[in-house]
C-alpha cells in the first residue's frame, strides 16, 4: 500500500520506526563525515601541505614594477632553452611571478630544501598556476596577489602550465602558455 | 477554478493517475527541447573528445575553444534545465492528480529559455563568445551571450512558481488526498527551492556582467565574480542531484511498486539537502587567494559533510526500497538474489540503476575527496574536473534523465517504445562510456594534465612540457570513452525520435506499460508472512553494497593524502 510516488499510506509517517539497516548506515556515515572534517582541519598541524591563505591587493601594474625590480636585482644567466632572463632571489626571501597572456614569467631558479615566499597574480585575465610534474595547482587573477611558502624537496627542471583558459588564437594563446622553474641541489 | 472540466483529464490506467492535458504537452514540450538540446551538445562534446585525441586533433584551438564553450552551456545547462522543468512539471501536476497552475506563465517559462538559450547560442557560434561557461571577467563575452543566460533563467524561475503554484492547488482542490506530498514531489520541491535559490545568485552575477559590457559599469572584480557565480554554478548542479535522486525514488515505486524504507529518513535527507547542500559551492575556490581557511573548511565540509550525508543516506535508501520491494513479492533468498532477478533487460531500471552506481562511486567518491581543502592542490583545474562532473552529471544526472525518458514516452506521449531491441542495450553502452571517460580522465588528471587544454602537448614551444606518458595515454582511452558516449547518445535521441515521431499510438485507455503492484499488497496477500530479509537487517544486499562503497571512499581518500604528502612542502 503507497509507493515513492503515492501520499504515504501512514499519515502520522514521523513516528514510524526506523530498520537497522538505515540506522546503522547513518550511524557509520555521520562517524566518518565527522572524521573527515575533523582530518581536514587537522592536516594544518599534521601535515606539510597547506595554503596560509594570505593574499593582498594589488594592482598589475605594481605587481609588473615589483616583476621588474626582483629582475634587475636578481638575474643570474640567461636560459638556454629561450634566451630570457632566469631570476634567483635569494633563500627565505620574496618571490614575484606572475602569467600574462600567454606565459609565466620570470623564469625563475630556486634551490632545493630552502623555503621562498612565492606570490602569484596575474597582469591581465584569470590564469592557473600549475606546477608540473609536481601537479600543484593554484588560481590567479588580476588585482589579488596570493603568498605561498613553497620548499622544493626535490632538484629538477619544472614547468609551469596555465590551468585557466585565458584566451587567445591558434598560434599563441592558453594552450601555449607555459613558464619555468630550475630547482638545484 | 470551476472552468475545469473532467474532459481536461484523461486517466492513465496502470498508474489511476489523473493526467490533465495542458500540464501533458508542457512535460511534452520541455522534454522534448531538452533532448533537442542534448543532441546540439552532444555534438559538440564529440568534437572536444575528438580533438583531445592525439591522434586525431580534429580542432584548431580556435574553435575548440569555441566547441567546449558551446558544449558546456548546452549540455550542462540547456539540457538539462529543460528537462528539470518537464520533471517539476510531471511531479506536480502528474502525479498529483492535479491541473497545472497557470498554463499560459508555464508558456512564457518554455519560450524564454527557448530564446535565452538560442540567444546564447548564437553569440558562441559567432565566435567571439569563447568564454567557457564560466565566463570569468576580465575575459570579454558579446553581451548577448550573458542576456540569452539571463533570459534563461528568468524563464526556469516562472517554471519554479508554475510548480509551486500547482502543488497550491493540488492541496485546496484535495487532488491527493488529505496527506503528506508523496515523496517523490516532495524531491520535487526540494530541487525546486535550490532552483530558487540558484538562480536568484544568477542573476546577481550575470546581470552587472552584462551591464558591464554594454558599459554601464566599469569594472567587475574577478574574485567578487567567482564567489558569486560559483554560488550560481554549483548550485545549479546540486538541483540536478536533487532531480535525479527523485527520479531514482519514482523509478523504484514505478517498476518495482516499492515505497520508501523511512519516509522520515529519505525526507530528512532532502531536508540536509535544502540547508547545506548550497555551501559546497567553495569547492571551486579552494586555490584562490583571499579566502581564509576556516571559511574553506567550513563551507566545502557542507558544515561538517551534512550535505554529504545526506547523500549517503539516499544512495543507501533508493536500493534499499527496491530491495525490500523485491523481498517483499517473495525474492528473500540470499544477499543478491533481488539484484540478479531485477529487469536488467527495462532501460527505465537499468539505466536507472547505473545512473545510482555511477553517480556513487564515481561522481560521488572522487566529488567527497577532491574537495578537501588541501587534495583540492592537486586537482584544481585539471582533467580530474571534468573526469569527476561527467560521473556526477553524466553517468548520474543524464542517465537517470534517459530512463525517466523511457518511461514517459509511453505515458505522456502515449507512444510505444520504438527500436526497442536498442533501448535495452542503450544505457549499457552509454554507461560504458561514461564510466571510463570519467575515470581515465581523472587517472589523466592525477598525472598533472590541464583541462581546457586546446593542444596537450604544447608542440614547437621554447620552455615547452611533456606530460608523463601514461597520462597522455590515460586521456586518449578516456577520448575512447567518450566516442562511445557518444554512440550511446546517437542511439538514445535515434529511440526518442523514432518512438515521438513514428511510435504505434497506445489508446486512450490502453496500458503504456504492464500493471506493477505495490510490494506491500503482495506482501499482505501472501500466505506465510515470513520475516524478511536475512540477520535483522531488512535489506541486506543494500547494506553490503553501502559497505563496499564506503571502504572504496575511505581508501581512495587516504591514497589522495598519501599522494598529497610527497609533493613540495607548501604553507
Amino acid at each position: 500500500m503507497g509507493t515513492s510516488y503515492t501520499t504515504p499510506t501512514n499519515p502520522d509517517w514521523g513516528r514510524e520506526p526506523i530498520e537497522r539497516t538505515e540506522i546503522m548506515w547513518i550511524t557509520i556515515a555521520f562517524a566518518w563525515c565527522l572524521f573527515m572534517f575533523g582530518w581536514m582541519v587537522s592536516w594544518h598541524w599534521i601535515g606539510n601541505q597547506n595554503m596560509r591563505n594570505e593574499a593582498y591587493r594589488t594592482t598589475p601594474e605594481a605587481y609588473a614594477q615589483k616583476l621588474a625590480d626582483q629582475q634587475t636585482k636578481y638575474t643570474i644567466r640567461n636560459d638556454v632553452a629561450s634566451g630570457e632572463p632566469v631570476v634567483a632571489p635569494p633563500p627565505g626571501g620574496d618571490v614575484y611571478i606572475a602569467g600574462m597572456q600567454w606565459q609565466w614569467r620570470p623564469i625563475l631558479e630556486l634551490q632545493k630544501g630552502k623555503s621562498y615566499r612565492v606570490h602569484i597574480s596575474s597582469l591581465d585575465v584569470d590564469h592557473g598556476f600549475s606546477l608540473q610534474p609536481e601537479n600543484i595547482n593554484f588560481q590567479a587573477y588580476p588585482g589579488y596577489e596570493q603568498v605561498i611558502t613553497m620548499t622544493p624537496n626535490k632538484a629538477g627542471t619544472y614547468a609551469i602550465l596555465c590551468g585557466e583558459y585565458c584566451g587567445g588564437g591558434d598560434t599563441a594563446g592558453h594552450q601555449t602558455m607555459l613558464g619555468r622553474i630550475y630547482v638545484k641541489e | 477554478m470551476t472552468t475545469i472540466a473532467m474532459s481536461d483529464f484523461r486517466v492513465d490506467p496502470v498508474s489511476g493517475l489523473k493526467i490533465h492535458n495542458q500540464a501533458n504537452t508542457l512535460v511534452k514540450a520541455n522534454a522534448f527541447a531538452a533532448v533537442v538540446f542534448l543532441m546540439i551538445g552532444g555534438f559538440f562534446g564529440l568534437g572536444v573528445a575528438l580533438t583531445r585525441m592525439p591522434e586525431v586533433q580534429l580542432l584548431k584551438p580556435e574553435m575548440f575553444y569555441l566547441f567546449l564553450t558551446a558544449h558546456g552551456i548546452v549540455a550542462l545547462m540547456v539540457w538539462i534545465i529543460f528537462f528539470e522543468m518537464a520533471v517539476l512539471y510531471f511531479v506536480g501536476a502528474h502525479l498529483l492528480n492535479s491541473r497545472i497552475a497557470t498554463p499560459r506563465w508555464a508558456w512564457a517559462q518554455f519560450w524564454l529559455m527557448v530564446i535565452g538559450a538560442l540567444m546564447t547560442f548564437v553569440a558562441i557560434m559567432q565566435g567571439n563568445s569563447s568564454v567557457m561557461m564560466t565566463s570569468y571577467p576580465p575575459l570579454e563575452a558579446a553581451p548577448h551571450f550573458y542576456l540569452g543566460l539571463i533570459l534563461f533563467a528568468v524563464g526556469a524561475l516562472i517554471g519554479c512558481f508554475v510548480f509551486l503554484g500547482t502543488l497550491v492547488i493540488a492541496k485546496e482542490e484535495k487532488t491527493y488526498g488529505e496527506g503528506s506530498l508523496p515523496l517523490v514531489t516532495f524531491g520535487g520541491l526540494t530541487a525546486c527551492v535550490i532552483a530558487i535559490f540558484t538562480i536568484a545568485t544568477g542573476a546577481l552575477i550575470l546581470i552587472p556582467t552584462f551591464l558591464w559590457r554594454v558599459g554601464l559599469i566599469s569594472h567587475i572584480d574577478p574574485m567578487m565574480y567567482r564567489v558569486v557565480w560559483w554560488a550560481f554554478g554549483h548550485s545549479s548542479q546540486q538541483i540536478n542531484v536533487v532531480t535525479h535522486i527523485s527520479i531514482w525514488y519514482l523509478i523504484a515505486g514505478l517498476v518495482f511498486g516499492a515505497k520508501p524504507m523511512s519516509e522520515k529518513v529519505s525526507r530528512g535527507a532532502f531536508l540536509l539537502y535544502i540547508l547545506f547542500l548550497q555551501l559546497g559551492s567553495v569547492h571551486h575556490l579552494l586555490s584562490d587567494p583571499g579566502l581564509s581557511s576556516s571559511w574553506k573548511i567550513f563551507n566545502t565540509s557542507y558544515m561538517i559533510y551534512l550535505a554529504v550525508l545526506a547523500s549517503l543516506i539516499h544512495g543507501l535508501t533508493v536500493p534499499g526500497s527496491i530491495e525490500v520491494a523485491q523481498r517483499k513479492k517473495g525474492i528473500n533468498t540470499g544477499l543478491f538474489t533481488w539484484l540478479r532477478k531485477a529487469p536488467w533487460g527495462n532501460p527505465v531500471f537499468s539505466a536507472m540503476f547505473l545512473s545510482l552506481i555511477g553517480f556513487g562511486f564515481i561522481g560521488g567518491v572522487t566529488g567527497v575527496v577532491m574537495s578537501v581543502e588541501q587534495i583540492n592542490v592537486l586537482i584544481h583545474n585539471t582533467m580530474y574536473l571534468p573526469g569527476h562532473f561527467h560521473g556526477t552529471v553524466v553517468s548520474g544526472t543524464t542517465t537517470a534523465f534517459m530512463a525517466a525518458t523511457y518511461y514517459l514516452i509511453p505515458v505522456v506521449f502515449q507512444r510505444k517504445l520504438a527500436l526497442a531491441g536498442w533501448a535495452k542495450l542503450q544505457p549499457y553502452i552509454y554507461s560504458l562510456g561514461s564510466f571510463s571517460f570519467s575515470i581515465a580522465l581523472m587517472g589523466a588528471g592525477t598525472m598533472g594534465l590541464q583541462r581546457r587544454q586546446a593542444d596537450i602537448t604544447y608542440a614547437g614551444q621554447a620552455l615547452g612540457y611533456q606530460y608523463p606518458e601514461l597520462g597522455k595515454a590515460m586521456l586518449s582511452i578516456g577520448e575512447i570513452g567518450g566516442v562511445i558516449m557518444a554512440v550511446g547518445g546517437v542511439m538514445f535521441i535515434l529511440i526518442v525520435l523514432a518512438s515521438v515521431f513514428g511510435g504505434e499510438r497506445i489508446p486512450e485507455g490502453s496500458a503504456p506499460w504492464p500493471k506493477v503492484e505495490d510490494a506491500d499488497v503482495v506482501y499482505a496477500r501472501s500466505e506465510h508472512k515470513k520475516h524478511i530479509g536475512l540477520f535483522g537487517f531488512e535489506a541486506p544486499g543494500t547494506f553490503v553494497l553501502a559497505m563496499i562503497l564506503f571502504a572504496t571512499l575511505v581508501l581512495y581518500y587516504f591514497i589522495n593524502f598519501k599522494y598529497l604528502s610527497t609533493i613540495w612542502t607548501l604553507s
